[in-house]
């Protein structure tokens, strides 16, 4: 039971990652970007490709925040530059890297057991060697889920995070004061996507695998954990938008872990998804209309 | 100075709803003045508007402040130094931040928005005797969500932001349309007062022929493209509500309104 417990913090606060990127775009940007399916695999694909070859288990992790940024950067030019619909961009993007992620990672991998992941390298090992391997796993993403967080509720009170969150909030605002929209979204789009990409990638040095198919869903699992976190702190106004996500993440992670333990099959999990989503939906009154700033 | 000269705009060119507005149409606005225009629909006061601001592409023609052609420029890099306040008071904030961070945001106009902190906390004390100006009690609300408050202090709190950065122009689109007569009434005050403490040029489209008559130093009538009236100083000052009501009414006519 407590093994159940932990297993699944450790996914809420892997995937709280992927949540704060859907957050950035659905919530702030009002932006509902797809190319998440895309970044997400795309930051595991790298990962397992350089830990295979011996990288730096902890470069891996800036590595796939490189690509995932870039990807973020195409699903903007597409639809800032090119004028293409925010939703059909993200689909471009997110169709593109499919292929992508096969090319670089060649077919589905596996990393080796004798390769280090970030969770048995020497520093981590020199921190945290005294706990299991799976306390430490703990440790190290809570830190990291945790730091994330810091990092963007400080960056949301910047003058450039404010005009971030201003820019889905009411662009003619920042036409107004002499910003160019497009460059705005753009840049948040480049952020969000970079976040899913790291998410990726630790989930891949938690597993050690990739698969090809491991986006898919991500963009629903993003956008219910967010909204399950909102609702429920919605009276609550002093609770930030970034902590809110991390709780919505592990308290999905835990429902579907719940459900699997019940005995549904594993194949029903995409089902279970689907039908969670629209039940957060249902109960939180917002059936996704309204863009959710917190 | 502003100068529109010689601006022609066709609206879907090439298609049977083709629409001639402007044929070379000019108009210049000295500097410090407050032009009121009136109109009836269509007339081509928005659209002027939207020229001078860059929301909208024009097929020939261009624009000038203080001799500078800004034809070029896009519509953001225009906003460097022209405010606006639209008729919609939705537009002009943003409603999920606070009235604090909405006023910051505007502080900063003009300036990078890097990583430094975003509210300055030594310009609240600014902030607050600005609000204060307004009277309507938003002092006390830096706070509060803009999206809670009422249209007509959204306007007050939009046109505040719209004229906190030094500028060369105000456009006023038609800012009072959306309020009741009472908050319009309000707001055109506070306009009037904005426009010559900071002693702003400003051009302001309203479909209200009494602001008109009321407030600003000189008076355009503007239909199908064209200006029918335009009146300045003395001569504005003069002009009444049944002059201008009877101009309008005959153009209406004209126009099978």
């Amino acid at each position: 039971m407590l093994d159940l417990l932990v297993s699944t913090l450790i996914q809420g606060l892997i995937y709280a990652l992927v949540s704060f990127g859907v957050y950035i775009t659905y919530s702030i940007l009002d932006f509902p970007d797809l190319s998440v399916d895309g970044s997400f695999p795309l930051g595991a694909a790298v990962t397992a490709v350089l830990l295979t070859r011996g990288c730096n288990p902890y470069l891996t992790l800036l590595a796939a925040i490189c690509v995932g940024a870039l990807a973020g950067l195409c699903t903007g030019v597409i639809h800032v530059k090119l004028h293409v619909r925010n939703l059909l961009a993200g689909i471009i993007t997110m169709t593109a890297l499919f292929s992508i992620n096969l090319q670089i990672a060649g077919s589905n991998l596996t990393v080796e057991r004798s390769v280090d992941t970030i969770f048995t390298a020497g520093p981590t090992m020199a921190l945290f060697g005294g706990l299991s391997l799976t306390n430490r796993k703990l440790v190290v993403t809570f830190l990291i889920a945790v730091a994330v967080k810091l990092l963007l509720d400080t960056f949301f009170a910047t003058k450039a995070g404010l005009l971030l969150r201003a820019v889905g909030d009411n662009a003619f605002l920042v036409t107004s004061l002499a910003k160019d929209k497009g460059n705005v979204t753009l840049a948040g789009l480049v952020i969000s996507n970079a976040l899913v990409a790291l998410g990726g990638a630790l989930v891949c040095h938690e597993t050690r695998s990739f698969s090809a198919t491991m986006g898919t869903g991500q963009v629903v699992f993003g956008l219910a954990t967010v909204i399950i976190g909102v609702a429920l702190f919605r009276r609550l106004s002093f609770v930030k938008g970034t902590t809110a996500v991390i709780v919505g993440s592990i308290l999905y992670k835990l429902c579907i872990a719940v459900a699997l333990d019940l005995g549904l099959p594993p194949n029903m999990m995409k089902l279970i998804t689907a039908v969670l989503f629209l039940l957060v939906l249902v109960a939180s009154g917002r059936k996704g209309e309204e863009i959710i700033h917190a | 100075m502003l100068e529109v000269r010689e601006v022609s705009k066709t609206y879907n060119p090439g298609t049977v709803t083709e629409q001639c507005l402007f044929d070379k149409f000019s108009l210049s606005v000295e500097d410090g003045q407050f032009v009121s225009i009136v109109g009836s629909n269509g007339s081509g006061k928005t659209s002027l508007l939207n020229i001078i601001c860059g929301s909208i592409p024009v097929e020939s023609g261009d624009v000038l402040v203080g001799g500078e052609s800004i034809s070029r420029k896009k519509d953001f890099q225009r906003y460097i130094t022209m405010g606006r306040v639209y008729q919609n008071p939705a537009m002009g904030t943003c409603p999920h931040l606070t009235m604090l961070e909405n006023l910051s945001l505007a502080d900063n106009k003009g300036k990078a928005f890097g990583f430094t902190r975003g509210i300055n906390k030594k310009r609240i004390d600014y902030y607050r005797r600005e609000l204060e100006g307004l009277g309507l009690g938003l002092e006390d609300k830096l706070s509060v969500k803009m999206g809670s408050l009422s249209g007509g202090q959204r306007q007050a709190v939009a046109l505040l932001m719209a004229t906190m950065t030094p500028l060369n122009f105000l456009i006023l689109d038609e800012h009072t349309a959306a309020l009741d007569p009472k908050t319009a009434e309000v707001i055109m005050q506070l306009t009037d007062k904005v426009i010559r403490e900071k002693r702003l040029t400003a051009m302001m489209v309203t479909h209200n022929l009494r602001y008109a008559v009321e407030y600003g130093d000189r008076l355009m009538m503007m239909d199908r493209g064209h200006v029918v009236l335009d009146r300045v100083g003395a001569e504005k000052q003069s002009t009444s509500m049944d002059d201008l009501l009877t101009l309008f009414n005959k153009i209406s006519i004209e126009c099978g309104n």
